[in-house]
Formats: structure tokens, C-alpha cells, sequence
């Protein structure tokens, strides 16, 4: 059975490590400052007892002030889940560190956000429409788009 | 036979040189109307076998039996629109159908069906066979250079690299029977054949039959048209007729080459027992059968990769054929030596064991194919 | 003299026999080796992701069945059991079971589909195929006898299924369960020692085991690669806990992993099979849910070990009748990340191996 890692743990594991990174945590989700996720992402996948080799899912939500991308990580070793969010607050231009450097399966979901949500990530190797072509306009899944 | 008591009737009234033309052409006229008609059977044959193979019925709405299936087609194509790719190469594009589809026809001049069914007994009848029958690899390259697109391209190249490789084991496969008969004519081959060739070179008659299937894009070695991966190849641009036409080559360099085997290396029309089935009807069994064995294989293999591929004939089937000729070579002087007028039995048992053991050791002695290549 | 060689580029789809659907691989060879592959996507995006939001929970259901059409009853459950995770709704024990068949007979089927596919692009010509057809047929009708269709089955709901199976189902499900291993011996004598499929498949389009889990691979692709994964054990759904499996895996990640690892996988559902047939408790098939569901607001990742890898459901519900948001973490997608470093120095013959292997539908790929 996986095991949900408390959040509470973790974060406190992660405010130690970098002091402000950590803005909300519960359950099993750890909220955390957009330009810090890459390093925590990184610590979470390094550190050992943690471990989180692989990334289940990549999504993004647009709840209108402000966008929330979701990583799903799970340590196969291990066998425990942990989900990493972070948040950007601007609707023009969002742009969050892309961390395809750390899990190669993020390349083509960090796509498909930037392709149907409008977010960028910065570090992409090559990020472009995925889903639909080149100069569609608008982004189909934020939530002003008909 | 009837066409020399033709040729003799006519020449009582015409000039003789009339009378030969319109022989020849009556020739022609009836050995085109069987081969298309051989064509139609075996295409309609084939899609029923290989229905079967398949747990499922094959044509079964056209007459009964599906046995009209094939004129079916025939009518579809005819009727299809022609379409030339407009950066084709139009005459490259328009001849290519015809160089593929003519050879195959050319080689069943000199197939010989019975004693006095053969069009043409050449002298150099094998050699005639071998010359012609490359040419049309050239219609499949004209085809898949003319077409101006990139599947065809890729198919062309495959081509010629099967043209380079497969002609040569075919050919000094060929040079095993030679050396036993001791003329090149199809007439002779099959009249010395009191044992059937393949019993007496095993190793000869499997490559033969090998590189013939290669040459004629029969599995496992259709890499020409592989259609889960360049689609049709050459003739992916070719519709309507011309389509047709490359159908037809195809399947009737299939044909032409079972009839190869059949007389290089089955005994042509000789059976056993009895006359009583003329020998021509003997002939077209054989010649059949091997045809069915052609798709039996091609419903059960999987294709061969193009390095692998070439390798095959390369690395197997090359020293295989030289080492039938050295065999059969050493054979047959072994037997002039001691004086023998007829090929003895121990060495088809020899035959045959050498040629179990190689084809069970040989294989295990290099790498077929060379894998990934660093880019 | 040096030779002068150009590469060439060539669109391999939209169009393409091998493709399965619509994708398109523009490569780049030199000769017949692949010196680049850029995939293409996205010739059959209907935009499920944003359709499934103007719609209520029950509703979309039916879009689950349009994303892996060959197999559609893992999509209902995989979406039914994210939405049962966010609504809290029960289900009860013969639904439970009934969905563990369902979806077992699927795997059984979609593997059947996949094998016989790779087998066609090796250059089978279909005969592999049309055996593999014979054995999905008799699926087809076990699933047409449960829910009246034979491709898209929606027989899925939120707490249970849609309909209890008519008496003929268990025999019919029993004498399938007790001819399979044979016709996978069959398959396997066919293939599985023929010498040109090695050649072909042994060794081709390998990946590692390290770069299968970083480039998040799941479902067979991750476990022909040496991974032990797979969502029935590592976190049990439904009652899979229950039921006594074993997870098949490769060695070295080729291509010929891939297949076998399928084959593998077939025996194990049949497996399931006997047991879940065996066990089938009596009672409801469905609780009575409310025709409008209204989850409290909040978030559900639900997922399923689908046969084609880990298919996962993320909602977010505001508390109204229809979902927020709507992603689908769809495995044919995911697993095409690494298809790149999969193909490239291979030929063009073993692209479309490797292709066929990683085992996709589009419908899935493109939502």
C-alpha cells in the first residue's frame, strides 16, 4: 500500500533546509514558493529516506487569482506519494522553474500545461504547443477561455 | 508441338517468314493469356490459403468460393483513376510499371513445362533466366527513384541492396546443377534429373530457394514494400493500372521463380510413377505447391531488419552456395575418377548431412546484423 | 573520394499504417538509421479535459470510454474510483468483484491487441494478429452480454456498475478462463522462440531501468524494464489485495522484454480470473447514488494500474455538480517521453518496433 507522507513532516524537514520555501502544508500536499521549486523538488528527490524517483503527474489548475501547478511524486523505492504544489499569481505570463532536469517524464506534461494552461516553465529544453498548433490562440483550459 | 505442325502448315501457303511471325505471336498471345490466368489463380489462392492461415474465411462473396475475386480486382483497378505525383519523374514513373512487369513474362519463355510445351529451348536457357530476371528489380528502383517520395526513396535503396546481395548466392546456386547436367539449357537441366536435384544438393536447392524468395520480395524478406514500415515502398505512389501491373510482376515473379525451383531443382514434369497426368500438369503442381510453401512462409515469419538482411546473404547464404559448389565439384570428380556413370547414394546421404550440420552450426558462427549504430 | 550523404527528413504519420492512429514522428535518417525523432502530437485532441467540465460527474463517464477505446472499462473504473474518492461514495462488495473481472478481461484483451499489433509491424502479415482477434472476439461478447456493447461499454458508475451480468456470463466467463493458458501456449509456441523475432526484437530499443522510472514510464514499459511496480500491489484499489497475483517482469528492457512481459501479464490476469469467478459474492451491484453528485470542494487523485500503464483521474471539485478540473494522467502519453532516446541510432524497420512495443492509443495520447 502506498504510504501518504505526513505533509507536516516533510515541511518541517524542508523549513530547515530552506527557511520560507514551505507556504502551507496538509494532509499529504506541501505547498511551497514558486522560485524555491526547484531546489525542493531536488532535495526531495536526493534525500535519502525520501527518495521521490518518480513523478506521477504533472497537472495545473486554474482557480481565476491564481494558477496551482501539482506534482504527484512517488518513491518507488520506498513506496510513498507526496504532493509538491506551488502557485503563480499572475495571469500574464505565468512562469514556474520546469524540472525536467531532475525527472525526464516531466517533459511532455510540462508541455501539455504550457500548451492547454498558459504557464511557462523556465529551463524547458523545448517547450512548444503540444496538443494543439502553433499560434492557436489562447490557452483551452484556463478558465476564461470558451 | 502444335505450334511447329502450325508453323509447317502455314508455310505450305505463306512465306515463311510470315508463317514464323504469326507462330511466335501465337505463342506469345497463349503463353500471356496463361500467365495471367496462372496470375488470377494464385492470387486467388493465396488470399483464400492465407485466409485460412489466418482463422478466417478469405473472399468468399464473388462466385462461389470467392473464385471470382481476382477478376473483381481486376475490374477496381482498371477502373481507378491514374494518378502521377506531380514532382515525379514522368517517364521514369510510366516505364518503371512496365520494366517490372515484362521480365517475369520474358522468363516463362523458356520454362519447360513438358517436353514440346516450351516456348523457346534456348542453350543458354538458365542464363537467359538469370539475366532477365534482374531487370525487373530495376522497374522496382526506376519505380522508387521516379516517384519523387521518401518511402519509395528508402524502398529504392533497399533495392539495390538487395539486388547486389541476393543475385549472387541465386546465381552460384545455380552453378551446382550446371556442373551435375553440363548445359545450360532448362530442356536438358530437367531431362537429367532422373533424382531430383534437390534431393541430390540440398544445400544448393535451400539457398536457391532462399535468395529466390528474397528476390522476389516474398517474406520474411518483403522489405522492399514493408508495409508496417515505408508503406508499399516503390509503388506507394502507383494507382490504377500501373499499380496493377506491379501487382502482377510481383506475383508473377513469384510464379516465375517456383517454376525455377520446380525445374531446377523438383525435376521439372518428371514423376515417379506414370505418364498418365501429361508431365505439364506434373509441372504446374510442383510448381504450385512451392508457391503455397512461398506464402505459407510469408503468413507465419516476421521480417528481417535491412542489415540483417543483407548479412543473411552475406554471411549464410554466400558461403553456403560456394560450399555446395565445392561439394558437388568434388563430387563429381570423385565419380569420373572412379568411372561411375551415375551419381551414387552415399553422397546424398553425405549431401544431406553436411548440409543439416551447416545450416545448424553456420548460423551460430556470426552476428546477424549490426544493432545499434552511435549518432 | 569522400562520399557526400545528406540526411533526409521524413514525416512518419499522421498517415501511417504503423502509427496506430494519428501520431506523426518526423524523423531524420541518415540512410536507414534514425538520427533524430521529434514526436508529434495532437491529431486527435478533442479537449475531453475541458469538455468534462461543463458536464456532471455521471456524465462524463462516457468520455472516459473515448480516451483508450481498446480499453475502455479500466477507464470507467479508473474515473468512477477518483470520483468515489472525492464524493466518499461506498460501493458494494459484487460491484467490487465485477469491476475486477471486467477490468482483467480487458488487460487480457488489450495485450492480446498489443502483442498482435507488434507482431504486424515485425512484418507478420496479420496471422499472429487475427489469432489474437479469435480470443478478443470471445472477450467482446462477454462484455456485450454484460452491457449490450462491444467497444465503448460505459458500464461503469459512481458506486458500482451499471447492470448485474445475465446468467450466461459465468459459464461463458468460466470456459474462457479455462481455454486461455492454452491459446497463450499456442501464441507462444508461434512466437516466442521464432529466430527473426529475436533478431528483431532481442536487444532493440532498450530502456533502462533508471531512465524508465526518471522518465515516469509506467505499466508494462516500467516493469520490462525491472521495476517491480505495479498499482494492484504497490497501492491495491478495488479488492486486489485480495487476490493472489504475481507481477512479471524483464530483465534488460528491450523490446522482446516488452512482449514477453505482456505475454506474462495475460497468464496472471487469467489467473485473477479463476479467482474472482470463483469468489463472486451475491447482493447489489450499485448503491444508490443521487442523479447529481455533489462532491464536497476539495481534490482526488484517483489511479488505476490500466493495461497500458498508470492511469490516474485528478479532480477538483468546488462542490457543485461538475468537476473544476479534469486531468487525466494518461500512460500512453507519459510513455512516449522516452521514445526519443529509444529510437535514435536504431533503423527505421526497428522505430516502428519500439513504437509498437511502448504500446499507445492515440485516443489516450491526444485526449
Amino acid at each position: 500500500m502506498t504510504v501518504e507522507l505526513s505533509a507536516a513532516d516533510i515541511a518541517a524537514k524542508l523549513s530547515q533546509r530552506f527557511p520560507g520555501a514551505v507556504l502551507e502544508s496538509g494532509g499529504a500536499t506541501v505547498l511551497v514558493e514558486s522560485h524555491r521549486l526547484l531546489e525542493v523538488a531536488r532535495f526531495l528527490k536526493e534525500t535519502p529516506g525520501l527518495d521521490f524517483d518518480y513523478v506521477t503527474s504533472i497537472t495545473a489548475v486554474d482557480y481565476c487569482h491564481y494558477f496551482e501547478v501539482i506534482y504527484h511524486l512517488i518513491s518507488i523505492q520506498h513506496n510513498h506519494t507526496l504532493v509538491l504544489k506551488t502557485r503563480c499569481h499572475t495571469r500574464h505570463n505565468p512562469t514556474v522553474p520546469s524540472v525536467v532536469a531532475l525527472w525526464q517524464g516531466a517533459e511532455l506534461q510540462e508541455r501539455e500545461i504550457y500548451d492547454l494552461m498558459g504557464i511557462a516553465f523556465s529551463g524547458h529544453p523545448n517547450l512548444k504547443r503540444i496538443l494543439t498548433w502553433e499560434g492557436f490562440p489562447g490557452h483551452p483550459l484556463r478558465r476564461d477561455y470558451l | 508441338m502444335i505450334l511447329k505442325r502450325l508453323l509447317d502448315w502455314l508455310a505450305g501457303y505463306w512465306p515463311e517468314w510470315a508463317a514464323y511471325v504469326v507462330v511466335g505471336l501465337v505463342g506469345i498471345m497463349v503463353l500471356i493469356a496463361f500467365f495471367l490466368t496462372m496470375i488470377m489463380v494464385v492470387i486467388w489462392l493465396e488470399r483464400k490459403l492465407i485466409g485460412r492461415f489466418q482463422v478466417r474465411w478469405g473472399p468468399n462473396r464473388a462466385g462461389p468460393w470467392g473464385i471470382l475475386q481476382p477478376i473483381a480486382d481486376a475490374i477496381k483497378v482498371l477502373t481507378k483513376e491514374d494518378i502521377v505525383p506531380d514532382r515525379a519523374d514522368k517517364w521514369v514513373h510510366l516505364l518503371a510499371p512496365v520494366v517490372a512487369f515484362v521480365p517475369p513474362l520474358l522468363i516463362f519463355a523458356v520454362i519447360p513445362f513438358q517436353p514440346d510445351a516450351i516456348l523457346a529451348d534456348l542453350n543458354i536457357g538458365i542464363l537467359y533466366v538469370v539475366a532477365v530476371g534482374s531487370i525487373a528489380v530495376v522497374g522496382a528502383f526506376m519505380a522508387g527513384w521516379g516517384s519523387s517520395n521518401k518511402y519509395s526513396l528508402i524502398s529504392a535503396m533497399r533495392v539495390a541492396a538487395q539486388m547486389v546481395s541476393y543475385e549472387v548466392p541465386l546465381v552460384l546456386s545455380i552453378i551446382g546443377v550446371i556442373l551435375v547436367v553440363g548445359s545450360l539449357s532448362m530442356m536438358d537441366i530437367v531431362n537429367r534429373q532422373s533424382l531430383p536435384f534437390f534431393l541430390m544438393q540440398p544445400l544448393g536447392f535451400l539457398v536457391f530457394f532462399l535468395a529466390a524468395a528474397a528476390e522476389v520480395n516474398r517474406s520474411p524478406f518483403d522489405l522492399l514494400e514493408a508495409e508496417s514500415e515505408i508503406i508499399a515502398g516503390y509503388h506507394v505512389e502507383y494507382s490504377g493500372m500501373k499499380f496493377a501491373l506491379f501487382y502482377l510482376g510481383e506475383y508473377g515473379h513469384a510464379l516465375a521463380a517456383s517454376a525455377l525451383v520446380t525445374a531446377l531443382f523438383l525435376g521439372g514434369g518428371k514423376f515417379p510413377w506414370g505418364a498418365l497426368p501429361p508431365s505439364f500438369i506434373w509441372f504446374l503442381a510442383k510448381m504450385v505447391l512451392v508457391f503455397c510453401v512461398l506464402f505459407w512462409i510469408r503468413s507465419t515469419l516476421p521480417r528481417l531488419r535491412v542489415d540483417q538482411f543483407t548479412g543473411f546473404a552475406w554471411k549464410f547464404l554466400f558461403p553456403m552456395s560456394l560450399i555446395n559448389i565445392f561439394l558437388v565439384g568434388t563430387e563429381l570428380w570423385w565419380a569420373k575418377e572412379m568411372g561411375w556413370s551415375l551419381f551414387p547414394w552415399p553422397f546424398l546421404f553425405l549431401n544431406w548431412a553436411i548440409a543439416g550440420m551447416l545450416v545448424l552450426v553456420w548460423p551460430k558462427l556470426f552476428q546477424l546484423g549490426v544493432g545499434r549504430v552511435e549518432v | 573520394m569522400a562520399l557526400r550523404t545528406e540526411s533526409i527528413l521524413v514525416n512518419m504519420g499522421p498517415h501511417h499504417p504503423s502509427t496506430h492512429g494519428v501520431f506523426r514522428m518526423r524523423f531524420i535518417f541518415d540512410g536507414e538509421v534514425i538520427v533524430d525523432m521529434e514526436p508529434v502530437f495532437g491529431y486527435l485532441h478533442r479537449g475531453i479535459e475541458k469538455l468534462a467540465e461543463g458536464r456532471t460527474y455521471a456524465q462524463n463517464i462516457p468520455f472516459t470510454d473515448r480516451l483508450d477505446y481498446l480499453s475502455s472499462m479500466t477507464n470507467n473504473l479508473a474515473y468512477v474510483l477518483a470520483v468515489e474518492k472525492l464524493a466518499g461514495i461506498p460501493v458494494p462488495e459484487r460491484a467490487e468483484y465485477l469491476r475486477v473481472i471486467m477490468s482483467e478481461l480487458m488487460r487480457i484483451c488489450n495485450h492480446l491487441l498489443a502483442v498482435g499489433f507488434l507482431l504486424n509491424e515485425l512484418g507478420a502479415f496479420f496471422t499472429p494478429l487475427m489469432y489474437m482477434f479469435r480470443e478478443r472476439e470471445k472477450v467482446l461478447d462477454l462484455f456485450e452480454m454484460v452491457c449490450g456493447q462491444r467497444l465503448t461499454y460505459n458500464y461503469m458508475r459512481l458506486g458500482g456498475v451499471s447492470h448485474d451480468i445475465p446468467p450466461e456470463f459465468l459459464p461463458a466467463a468460466k470456459k474462457f478462463v479455462r481455454e486461455m493458458p492454452g491459446r497463450i501456449d499456442e501464441y507462444e509456441r508461434l512466437l516466442s522462440e521464432n529466430e527473426i523475432l529475436l533478431f528483431r526484437t532481442k536487444g532493440v530499443g532498450i530502456l533502462p531501468r533508471e531512465q524508465a522510472i526518471n522518465a515516469s514510464a509506467s505499466g508494462p514499459v516500467l516493469r520490462a524494464s525491472g521495476v517491480r511496480w505495479d498499482i494492484r500491489r504497490a497501492d491495491p484499489y478495488s479488492i486486489y489485495d485480495r487476490l493472489d497475483f504475481d507481477i512479471p517482469t524483464g530483465e534488460v528492457g528491450d523490446t522482446y522484454d516488452r512482449y514477453m512481459v505482456r505475454i506474462k501479464e495475460m497468464r496472471q490476469s487469467t489467473r485473477i480470473l479463476e479467482q474472482a469467478l470463483e469468489q463472486l459474492p451475491g447482493g447489489s451491484v450499485c448503491t444508490r447514488v443521487p442523479q447529481l453528485v455533489r462532491p464536497p470542494a476539495g481534490e482526488a487523485y484517483g489511479h488505476i494500474e490500466a493495461p497500458k500503464g498508470e492511469l490516474g483521474f485528478y479532480l477538483v471539485s468546488d462542490g457543485s455538480v461538475a468537476p473544476y478540473r479534469f486531468k487525466i494522467r494518461s500512460p500512453s502519453f507519459i510513455n512516449l517521453t522516452a521514445l526519443r532516446d529509444m529510437v535514435r541510432g536504431w533503423k527505421l524497420a526497428d522505430a516502428v518496433v519500439i513504437f509498437g512495443s511502448i504500446d499507445i492509443v492515440l485516443g489516450e495520447v491526444d485526449r
